[in-house]
């Protein structure tokens, strides 16, 4: 890249530079995003009221289930780890414009990697939890490879194979866990028709908790993810290979020309969003979420929300460690909620409303003044593969 | 029950399953013929079963329901093809978002009022449906099942024969070309959605107000994205769409019976089968460029 080449307004790496300066426009897209934050709760607090059910005390409930005392704590940070963990996967894919939205299954297929290492393998002693964690990750980070394979050598789309590929790891765990030589649980009551599962984990292959607080349980789950999101924070904005994954998101073009191997970078960043959502299925494995057992219910959602994590937090790691806790308190305080009688349905509408008043500002501010550059083309991902002018070309 | 009739009754349930499904890849099929990948078809049909049955219980009448149904598809459309073809947010944001909208939107509101129970009437059509194995399954359906016989020869010639769908398909192939001659390539996309969605909520309004008689929470299930791995499975071919979604309703139709006739089958085999196809499918299909070239591909002027 040239030096002379950074005043083509068009040139991809001087708008790599312009996307770092803050602008007047920022204040515009915050104050659309607080007020699209204003209109969710609006419409929540109207549907709460066809209900018959107050508003307050809705609030009230979301705040007992979640925040108001150690149990509370417990269930959203809980909750918060896995959430976080599959974000970050999604920010560097989608940091080098590739968009995998499979995550369902990667937490599915890591939660059974883990179960058929953690219950096949005799390792001693707390190495059992390392084990089904590392396994965990390769399980979700193969699935993701499978679309990257697919996209490498035939050119598949990639959010279609992803989204497709989660349905096969729902019946494929469905089918583990109700088949009796794969991991059906060996012994089952009679007449039983609770839902099909395995057998339970041993208990070293449960998460160590840190520190004694009364009735509040923390694990190393929590930990490990928020030294991920660091990590990858800090290795996404300061290392080199950061650089190319930024590059090949906003022109994977020019950075070919710049000599990235495009093709495997966007490959890796796929496997590797796989691996983050696989080890959110083994942290669920191997927290009290699940019962230490592998069920089809196991990622419960987690895999969906912890996209729309990211997509809340514009793909950056760092802001997703707040917004997954967020994430975690709708989900906690939704569970406590439906017990007062107002349907917890309510929460999955708070959170699609509040992805839509994050996602949509940036680009509006962009359409209505009416030049879209970087911005648009960072929040529109799309999947690098070359098209089909460029084969022939 | 003899082989005969069980084979009539599969196949009955088969069709059955099948005319929701082909309403909505009637739709889908134009849609990514255009070059808009909508994976939000499950909203559409989700909120349009959820609609239809509300205003039937509202107006007793089924076929004002499904009326509804189809406008309700419409909005959606119209929603989607603003916030991807107009705002330019990245397509599969905007369909995830929806379909997780109108999910929570649905099941909370079907808690709040219960709704009473209205089904269109079944059209019988004298002499053809006494023909045996086949009879039954073709020629004894609800009433708007018959639409189909009008809306797939439609939909194929809008898209194959029509000028609008000659643009459209140059849209879906290269909208930069597209756009140089004149056409205005984000908008018939949001037209091509709108048309998806009106099909997508027949099928969803037909779903609910056709076949159930009654809203279930997330009574679609899925529906949505079968339709997209039809299409697929279809490599952009109406007529083998038209076919892929017949297999999917016949292996679901086997998933449900052969149980009752006790024969074993591998239930997760047969619900994996369609998304199992249609990754297929797209493994053959896409190098052979069956595949619209700007699939999912937002379009920007001055971009290249």
């Amino acid at each position: 890249m040239s030096a002379a080449s950074l005043t083509d307004p068009d040139d991809p790496g001087r708008r790599l530079l312009a996307r770092l300066r803050p602008g007047r426009r920022d204040w515009m897209t915050a104050g659309l995003t607080l007020a699209l934050i204003g209109v969710a709760g609006g419409v929540s607090a109207l549907l709460l009221t066809l209900t018959g059910a107050s508003p307050s005390a809705s609030l009230t409930a979301i705040w007992t289930g979640s925040l108001a005392n150690a149990t509370g704590w417990t269930t959203t940070l809980l909750n918060t780890a896995p959430l976080l963990l599959v974000a970050v996967g999604a920010c560097v894919c989608a940091t080098a414009g590739t968009f995998n939205i499979g995550q369902e299954g990667q937490v599915l297929i890591g939660g059974l990697a883990g179960a058929w290492v953690g219950l096949r393998l005799a390792v001693p002693g707390p190495m059992l939890v390392v084990v089904v964690l590392g396994a965990a990750a390769v399980g979700g980070a193969a699935w993701a490879a499978l679309s990257a394979l697919m996209l490498r050598f035939r050119g598949v789309n990639v959010p279609v194979s992803t989204l497709l590929m989660t349905f096969l790891a729902i019946q494929l765990v469905t089918f583990a866990v109700s088949t009796p030589w794969v991991l059906q649980e060996s012994v089952q009551g009679a007449g039983d028709i609770a839902d099909a599962q395995s057998n339970a984990l041993p208990a070293n292959a449960q998460l160590a908790g840190f520190g004694h607080y009364p009735s509040l349980q923390l694990n190393t789950g929590l930990f490990l993810a928020v030294v991920a999101a660091v990590a990858v924070a800090m290795l996404l904005s300061r290392s080199r290979w950061g650089f190319k994954v930024r590059m090949v998101g906003l022109n994977p073009r020019t950075a070919k020309h710049a000599g990235v191997r495009v093709a495997a970078l966007g490959g890796l960043t796929l496997a590797l969003s796989g691996a983050f959502a696989g080890l959110a299925g083994g942290l669920l494995l191997a927290s009290p979420v699940s019962t230490n057992r592998l069920q089809a219910g196991l990622s419960d959602n987690v895999g969906w929300d912890g996209l729309l994590v990211a997509l809340v937090a514009r793909n950056r790691p760092l802001a997703a460690v707040p917004v997954s806790f967020v994430f975690a308190v709708l989900r906690a305080g939704g569970d406590f909620l439906s017990a007062t009688g107002v349907p917890s349905y309510l929460v999955d509408i708070v959170k699609a409303l509040l992805v839509l008043a994050f996602v949509a500002p940036p680009v509006l501010v962009d359409l209505f003044h009416g030049r879209r550059g970087a911005t648009l083309r960072a929040a529109s991902a799309v999947s690098v593969v070359p098209t089909k002018t460029e084969v022939a070309a | 029950m003899s082989v005969l009739d069980s084979t009539t009754t599969i196949l009955a349930s088969g069709v059955r399953l099948t005319v929701p499904l082909a309403f909505a890849a009637c739709g889908e099929y134009l849609a990514q013929r255009a070059g808009a990948m909508n994976i939000s078809v499950e909203a559409m049909m989700l909120s349009a079963a959820f609609t239809s049955v509300a205003t039937a219980s509202a107006t007793g009448s089924a076929t004002v329901g499904l009326a509804v149904g189809v406008l309700t598809g419409l909005v959606v459309g119209f929603v989607h093809g603003n916030l991807s073809h107009r705002a330019q947010i990245n397509t599969f944001v905007v369909g995830l978002v929806l379909n997780a909208l109108v999910l929570g939107l649905t099941s909370y509101l079907i808690t709040i009022e219960q709704f009473a129970s209205h089904q269109v009437g079944v059209l019988s059509i004298p002499l053809l449906q006494d023909i045996p194995l086949i009879g039954k399954p073709l020629f004894s359906e609800r009433w708007p099942a018959y639409l189909l016989i009008l809306l797939v020869p439609l939909t194929w010639w809008l898209v194959e024969r029509s000028r609008w769908g000659l643009e459209l398909r140059a849209v879906g192939e290269n909208p930069q070309a597209a756009d140089v001659t004149g056409i205005k390539v984000n908008a018939r996309r949001r037209q091509a959605l709108l048309w998806c969605g009106a099909l997508a909520g027949l099928g969803g309004a037909y779903l609910a107000v056709g076949e159930v008689g009654s809203f279930n929470q997330n009574m679609t299930a899925g529906r949505g994205y079968l339709v997209i791995a039809a299409v697929i499975f279809g490599a952009w071919r109406l007529g083998r769409t038209m076919l892929g979604c017949l297999v999917f309703g016949l292996s679901d139709a086997m998933r449900l019976a052969l149980p009752a006739l006790g024969v074993t089958l591998n239930a997760q085999l047969l619900v994996a089968a369609p998304y199992l196809l249609a990754l297929l499918a797209m493994l053959l299909f896409t190098t052979q460029h069956r595949e619209p070239g700007a699939l999912g591909r937002p379009f920007e002027r001055g971009s290249t």
